[in-house]
């Protein structure tokens, strides 16, 4: 997916008038197409495009260490190389070591893919958390489906760097917030501090939109007196929109449009594949209703976040092919997630669908092999043993899956980036930290060189500047 | 229309509670590594020996007397229960459902004057679920009212029994740095004013006889007479404070009222005052992980907060970390996980478990009753699966006062639900 996005970005108006649905009618039309038309049809997908290149790395060896490779397999003693951004080798003690490489000695240590957080506001919701910097609702409209995440993230935010440093995370989706119920696109970035927004973007990762079931967007708007303020407001305001974009698919594709409007082509992109669902909903039957919603409109769900009663219908997501973004243990502190149990992660994981331990927080996606790693004990105490490098999976490949990038990165595969974290013990445990993270082979945290920890432009000069976080 | 049942069915469930005996009991365990909670080392092939809902021992060779109960921990790790500070257990159900929420009261018309203690619902699941998480006693406060005095915390335990206040009234909270500016009007300026007022009309009338007063007082009778037990030392007074300069100025009030029992309570950047911290002998509930400039109050966060205060000498534990109280241990675990970073000060396993037990009863003024395993302190035991501090833990049995407890909650039942094949010849509803 990430890849088709990117070659479609590329080169939008070639492809568009040679693949396109619709584009040989187009063709043929081709003397009554007024500009309108073509501005609405031709648009440039990826008017905002990555700029973020790699930074250099050295030749790498990771030798000794035991190895998740994110994809389930573990090898203990493995050896890991990498260069040119790109992973060379994964395999035993025995794998040769090319000349030329830094070798690293990783006994007494584990490797991991870099950690991915499918669900975060850094940037958006950014320290320090002041009303300037709340740039993650636009609460003015139920469904904004036309705003984009990367027009609020602020590239200073301290809590990049503390992602890396203390959670190994490389690569993060930042989503619009839950206030409405089409909240908008995420943005999916690569956790390397830049100038520019456009400098973090992970190249070639596709859209998600932002979609929110419940008790917020009735609530939202409820209060303002207008749809929705009940969960049917929910689903008919959400239904009604889907409708008016299939109509507007079907407009582009005949030639008919009149003029661009940007919430249509974001519900078109979903309704084209391009853009991923990503659709925070807590409750079991909330979730079912949209898995119908979205057979009815024609799209698919990628993931649901928060998902807190996922554990009452694994059958149906794993049969829809749906992952759940859920936390550990968060419970309670809101009607929807009264029925949140520990073992949610363990029972779906026993069903066969697929897990995302994800964080909705600037402090958990610090500690998201934690989190794992509790839900792995709470699953262990009613009888499911999740091995290790499977839990590792939950906060890597399946991460990366789910928000499209995992061609990309998400496990340590020949080819794939270079996103690797080198910890000082097992990440499932609490006593373990990083201790060395690359980003795409580019070496950016490194515990034992405080040269190679992150300062964002807000902490110069402040208390604290440069010091352990 | 569904409030009678409601009522009806909580009713039902109160006099089953009622029903059950809470009688203090006798009992012992053995063979357990065994943490008596004070910061000393764990004890292998320990014993703890509980009579009367009190230790009467703990440690290595303590023999068993005849007739109690003896439980063999099979090597397993035994602790104190975990003591967690400022919460708002047994105040909310669930917290965004404000009928169910006492933690807030924006519009009251008293202040320092709020006692907490008859809100407290021993029924309430939070309750429930940190019990099963290990958690044995709380200083309850509250949060978040129209003042910067919040009110009058309590100590509870989280015994499955009807009486779950310990000490009523057993603090005083208030609200400074940029929280207080914002409910005192909007200005430090302002906060630091009424404080001072308000202590200095709970003086004065603490000094009057007759209970007389100016005619000019600004607090109400209540809320003044509130007052009277913090300015004249008998009542602690927990303040709320996070930059370096609030703390500062927190301390400097002794100054003008000498004998206040201050304790300390978020200190995000309490290491940048720990000297000062730890010369005036205050006790310190830091939240512990804090690590971004989450506030301009808090720009010089880092988790090392806690081991530089501890390592300065500051009396400082956990508390305060507003959000369930059985992430306690995991909290301990990530300072002792510090210890291993280059650069970064944490605590060894022992000063982290001390820092979730007796650290926190020390601050909140009970340390001679319970937080450890030490003779004469209430028979709250924990019995783990592992190491506590590991995230995948568990609990297998929690004691108070001797009392073994039910961990079985809403959480737990659903599980047990849900753990079973998804579909059968029922619904799920006649699963129970």
């Amino acid at each position: 997916m990430g890849r088709m996005i990117r070659s479609i970005a590329g080169a939008a108006a070639l492809v568009t008038t040679l693949c396109a649905p619709g584009a040989i009618l187009a063709k043929d039309k081709k003397k009554e197409d007024s500009a309108a038309v073509k501005a609405a049809r031709d648009f440039d997908k990826n008017p905002y495009p990555s700029t973020y290149k790699p930074y250099p790395g050295a030749p790498t060896a990771l030798v000794g260490a035991t190895v998740f490779d994110g994809a389930g397999g573990r090898i203990d003693g493995g050896t890991v190389l990498f260069a040119d951004g790109k992973v060379v080798g994964v395999g035993g003690a025995d794998l040769a070591i090319p000349a030329g490489y830094t070798r690293i000695d990783g006994r007494g240590k584990f490797v991991t893919p870099g950690i991915i957080d499918a669900h975060s506001h850094l940037g958006v919701y950014a320290s320090p958390a002041v009303q300037a910097q709340s740039d993650g609702n636009e609460m003015t409209d139920p469904t904004t489906p036309e705003v984009w995440a990367e027009h609020s993230v602020w590239p200073q935010d301290p809590g990049f760097s503390r992602a890396m440093a203390n959670g190994g995370v490389t690569a993060l989706q930042v989503l619009p917030g839950s206030g409405n119920l089409m909240g908008g696109r995420s943005v999916t970035l690569k956790n390397v501090y830049a100038r520019t927004i456009q400098g973090m973007k992970f190249p070639g990762a596709p859209y998600g939109l932002k979609m929110a079931c419940g008790e917020n967007p009735k609530r939202v708007y409820g209060a303002k007196g207008r749809m929705p303020s009940t969960r049917m407001g929910n689903f008919a305001v959400n239904r009604e929109m889907w409708i008016k974009a299939q109509e507007y698919r079907r407009k582009r594709d005949e030639g008919k449009l009149e003029s661009r409007d940007l919430a249509m082509e974001t519900l078109a992109g979903v309704l084209d594949g391009e853009i991923l669902i990503q659709n925070h909903c807590y409750k079991a039957e909330e979730m079912a209703l949209v898995i119908d919603m979205a057979r009815e409109a024609g799209y698919k769900v990628s993931m649901f976040h928060h998902a807190v009663e996922a554990y009452k219908i694994g059958d149906l997501l794993k049969e829809n092919d749906i992952c759940s973004a859920v936390w550990a243990d968060w419970w309670g502190f809101k009607m929807e997630a009264y029925d949140a149990i520990p073992e949610n992660a363990g029972l779906l994981y026993k069903a066969g669908a697929c897990v995302v331990i994800h964080s909705d927080d600037e402090n958990g996606i610090q500690r998201l092999n934690q989190e794992a790693a509790k839900a792995q004990g709470d699953a262990r105490r009613i009888g499911i043993d999740v091995p290790d490098a499977e839990v590792i999976r939950w906060l890597t490949l399946n991460p990366a899956k789910a928000i499209g990038i995992d061609k990309l990165t998400g496990s340590l595969a020949e080819g794939k980036a270079a996103d690797v974290v080198l910890w000082n013990g097992n990440p499932l445990s609490v006593y373990s930290r990083p201790e060395k993270v690359w980003v795409d082979g580019a070496l950016l945290f490194d515990a034992q060189n405080p040269g190679r920890r992150p300062v964002s432009d807000f902490e110069l000069g402040q208390s604290g500047e440069g010091d352990v976080k | 229309m569904i409030a009678p049942r409601r009522f009806a069915s909580a009713l039902a469930a109160l006099l089953a509670a009622t029903v059950a005996p809470a009688v203090a009991q006798d009992m012992a365990i053995t063979n357990a590594r065994l943490v008596i909670g004070d910061g000393s080392a764990p004890i292998e092939g320990g014993t703890v020996v509980v009579r009367g809902g009190k230790v009467v021992a703990a440690g290595a060779g303590v023999s068993v007397p005849a007739g109690v109960p003896v439980t063999d921990a099979g090597g397993k790790w035994v602790t104190p229960g975990l003591v967690v500070a400022v919460t708002d257990l047994g105040l909310i159900d669930v917290g965004a459902v404000d009928e169910s929420n006492d933690e807030e009261a924006k519009k009251a018309r008293f202040s320092a004057a709020l006692d907490i203690a008859p809100a407290i619902n021993p029924l309430a699941q939070p309750i429930a679920v940190s019990r099963a998480g290990g958690v044995t006693r709380a200083a309850v406060a509250p949060l978040s009212t129209a003042s910067i005095f919040e009110g009058q915390g309590a100590v509870i335990d989280l015994g499955a029994d009807p009486n779950a206040v310990t000490t009523a009234r057993a603090f005083q909270y208030v609200e400074l740095g940029e929280g207080g500016a914002e409910l005192s009007g909007g200005s430090r300026i302002a906060a630091v004013a009424e404080l001072r007022n308000a202590l200095g009309e709970a003086r004065e009338l603490a000094a009057a006889p007759a209970g007389s007063r100016r005619d000019d007082v600004l607090l109400n009778r209540s809320d003044a007479q509130a007052l009277v037990p913090v300015v004249t030392g008998r009542q602690p007074l927990f303040v709320h404070v996070e930059r370096a300069a609030d703390i500062r100025m927190a301390l400097a009030l002794r100054a003008e009222f000498p004998q206040l029992r201050l304790v300390i309570v978020g200190a995000t950047e309490g290491w940048m005052v720990a000297g000062e911290l730890a010369a005036a002998g205050v006790p310190v509930l830091a939240t512990p992980l804090n690590d971004l400039p989450a506030r301009f109050e808090q720009l010089g966060a880092t988790q090392s907060n806690v081991g530089r205060m501890a390592k300065a000498g500051v009396k400082v534990s956990l508390g305060a970390f507003f959000d369930q109280p059985r992430y306690a241990p995991q909290y301990a675990g990530n300072l002792v996980a510090l210890t291993r970073v280059p650069g970064a000060t944490g605590l060894s396993w022992d000063q982290a478990f001390a820092a979730i037990s007796s650290g926190p009863a020390e601050a909140i003024g009970m340390g001679d009753r319970f937080g450890s395993l030490r003779p004469g302190h209430a028979g709250d035991v924990v019995i783990w699966d592992g190491d506590p501090l590991e995230v995948t833990s568990g609990v297998l049995k929690v004691y108070i006062d001797g009392v073994e407890q039910p961990l079985s909650n809403h959480q737990t039942r659903l599980r047990d639900r849900y753990a079973k094949p998804l579909t059968s010849d029922l619904p799920k509803a006649y699963d129970w």
